[in-house]
């Protein structure tokens, strides 16, 4: 009873941890899923997200703008790693690495803009003395002030905006591209120009978590974007597994992701509640994403002979 | 229409594997010529329509479309001059986006993709008319993904793509060759029926004499990256698989080839 009682308590939190990891969930959906490339600079541009909103908040910058240079920021490194990819013919999960290693050092030098030493790990900043866009203070509380608010208007303002650009011209093109880049430059799409802008809208939505996740948390640091991408790609893909039978609308496939991320962080402190060590996190978490992805290929090679048997019955 | 003269390539130039695809190919094809390529693996058919379509830069001579010197152009922005279906049926059509969307893409060929909606109702009613001309029993599955299509269907549809937003030239790459022998006959038929109705400017390249000879006003044929024999006309109507082998010998030197042709 006590054990489930200080569950429930914690579910706000997760919802919130959720949210907030689901927008940087939309943005891996984004490349993993509609442009088949899997892009590891989100580890990076999540944090580096943070470092800039936060930096600028400090600085005296409204937050709204602070939150969207952010956003710009990711899209930044987003065009790195395309660049990386379409103009040098670095391979795609190899650009993304590189961009995510150099924005590690990047991130510290952000926050340590201003200071003498030049570099810093971590920047706190303080909901008593700024006006920020969520925090986890109110988590529990009852009101308008309360984050789960906010960010649910915000996942739902994110989901509507991709839902209207994937349905424009450009948009098309870069499905297009997903789906089949032969195909789409004989219809005369560049599929480079549509990798890129697809990286940077996925990068720049990775930016817009991981400014919000430091303000939940009251603190950009360098290592918040650790692991970042296998967070995301759990998301989906729980997302995937539990609602692609009943979610054909793509809007409903972002939702998917999100309610994804959701699951994921109420799974997490259920762990923790059982008493698994923090330190032992990634671990599980890679753990979870490795058994989820395996999924498919094991239902095609261990329970082929029922699909072929199926196969033979429509034909 | 088209106009290449003297375009040369060459694979993995100065290795063991060195390839010398075309050696010096020129060939002009006037407004609606209709014209089969033909000649045995490896003889350059399927390079000389790459080079057209601009899937590489070719190492020497130009190409042009239309009056257009194209030679330097990327795909993408050739494709404006361009319809193409492929051998592969996986390869002309986007399989996870839906048979209408494929349609709305191919009408959007050549311009500029901006933030207009990527398909408008009274597109989708077109496209309902234009599979239901068609006839194979598409029109009712407009939003169905074009992955659960045949291979048949999925050439048919690019064909119909390929031809949507006219092209100035069209390219048919061994386009039955993966299908089986009656829905092959139904998807030549059907290009016949687009290239005449639309006019259009063709480059087909196929295995099979008898339909190399069957269609269009002119045939060439290629052998060691070169053309050998070109043929149109009277001369065309006239021909014979069996002249059409003797003519290849002369020219080669040799009937080497001529089991792997007749069998195809």
């Amino acid at each position: 009873m006590e054990f489930l009682t200080a569950l429930l308590k914690s579910m706000p939190g997760a919802a919130g941890q959720g949210l907030i990891w689901g927008i940087m969930a939309i943005g891996v959906y984004i490349t993993y899923r509609i442009l088949d490339v899997a892009d590891l600079t989100v580890d990076g541009s999540l944090g580096t997200g943070g470092a800039v909103c936060v930096l600028l908040a400090l600085n005296g910058v409204n937050i709204w703008a602070a939150t969207l240079c952010a956003i710009l920021a990711g899209m930044l490194a987003g065009l790195v790693t395309g660049l990386f990819h379409t103009r040098c013919g670095i391979p795609a999960i190899l650009s993304g690495i590189l961009t995510q290693l150099a924005l590690y050092s990047i991130n510290l030098r952000i926050m340590g803009w201003g200071t003498g030493v030049g570099t810093q790990a971590t920047l706190a900043i303080r909901v008593d003395n700024f006006q920020l866009l969520v925090s986890s203070r109110f988590i529990r509380s009852v009101g308008l002030n309360n984050p789960l608010l906010f960010l649910a208007v915000l996942v739902a303002a994110v989901i509507a905006a991709l839902y209207w650009f994937f349905g424009t011209e450009l948009g098309c093109a870069l499905r297009a591209t997903g789906s089949n880049p032969s195909m789409s430059r004989a219809q005369g799409i560049n599929t480079d120009t549509a990798k890129v802008l697809g990286l940077m809208i996925s990068n720049g939505l990775v930016a817009l978590s991981g400014a919000l996740l430091a303000q939940y948390q009251g603190a950009s640091s360098v290592d918040m974007g650790r692991g970042a991408i296998v967070i995301g790609l759990a998301a989906v893909i729980i997302g995937q597994v539990l609602f692609s039978r009943v979610f054909r609308n793509f809007a409903l496939k972002l939702l998917s992701a999100v309610i994804g991320s959701i699951i994921y962080y109420i799974v997490i402190q259920i762990v923790l509640r059982m008493g698994l060590d923090t330190n032992d996190l990634k671990l599980f978490t890679a753990l979870v994403v490795a058994v989820f992805l395996s999924i498919p290929y094991w239902k095609n090679h261990y329970f082929s002979k029922t699909a072929g048997k199926g196969g033979a019955a429509c034909a | 229409m088209l106009e290449i003269k003297e375009i040369h390539k060459t694979f993995n130039a100065g290795t063991v594997n060195e390839k010398r695809a075309l050696q010096g190919v020129s060939l002009t094809l006037e407004d609606g010529d209709f014209c089969t390529v033909i000649g045995g693996n490896g003889a350059g058919k399927s390079t000389m329509l790459n080079a057209v379509a601009g899937t590489w830069l070719v190492d020497k001579g130009t190409i042009s479309i239309g009056g257009a010197d194209v030679t330097r152009l990327p795909e993408h922005t050739r494709a404006a001059y361009i319809g193409r279906v492929f051998q592969d049926p996986m390869l002309g059509t986007a399989p996870t986006m839906q048979i209408v969307e494929n349609l709305a893409l191919a009408a959007r060929r050549g311009q500029r993709r901006g933030l207009r909606w990527g398909i408008t109702a009274a597109e989708k009613e077109r496209y309902h008319q234009m599979l239901k001309n068609l006839d194979l029993g598409l029109e009712d599955r407009l939003t169905s993904k074009v992955g659960l299509l045949s291979g048949g269907q999925r050439q048919a549809l690019t064909l119909l793509m390929a031809s949507l937003k006219k092209p100035k030239l069209l390219l048919l790459d061994e386009h039955t060759a993966a299908l089986d022998p009656r829905t092959a006959a139904k998807v030549l038929a059907l290009s016949d029926k687009i290239v005449a109705e639309n006019q259009l400017t063709t480059l087909m390249v196929t295995h099979n004499m008898r339909d190399a000879i069957a269609h269009g006003n002119r045939l060439i044929m290629m052998y060691d990256g070169k053309i050998v024999i070109d043929v149109s006309g009277e001369d065309k109507k006239k021909l014979t698989v069996h002249q059409l082998l003797e003519l290849f010998n002369q020219v080669s030197g040799s009937d080497e080839a001529n089991d792997k042709l007749l069998l195809s």
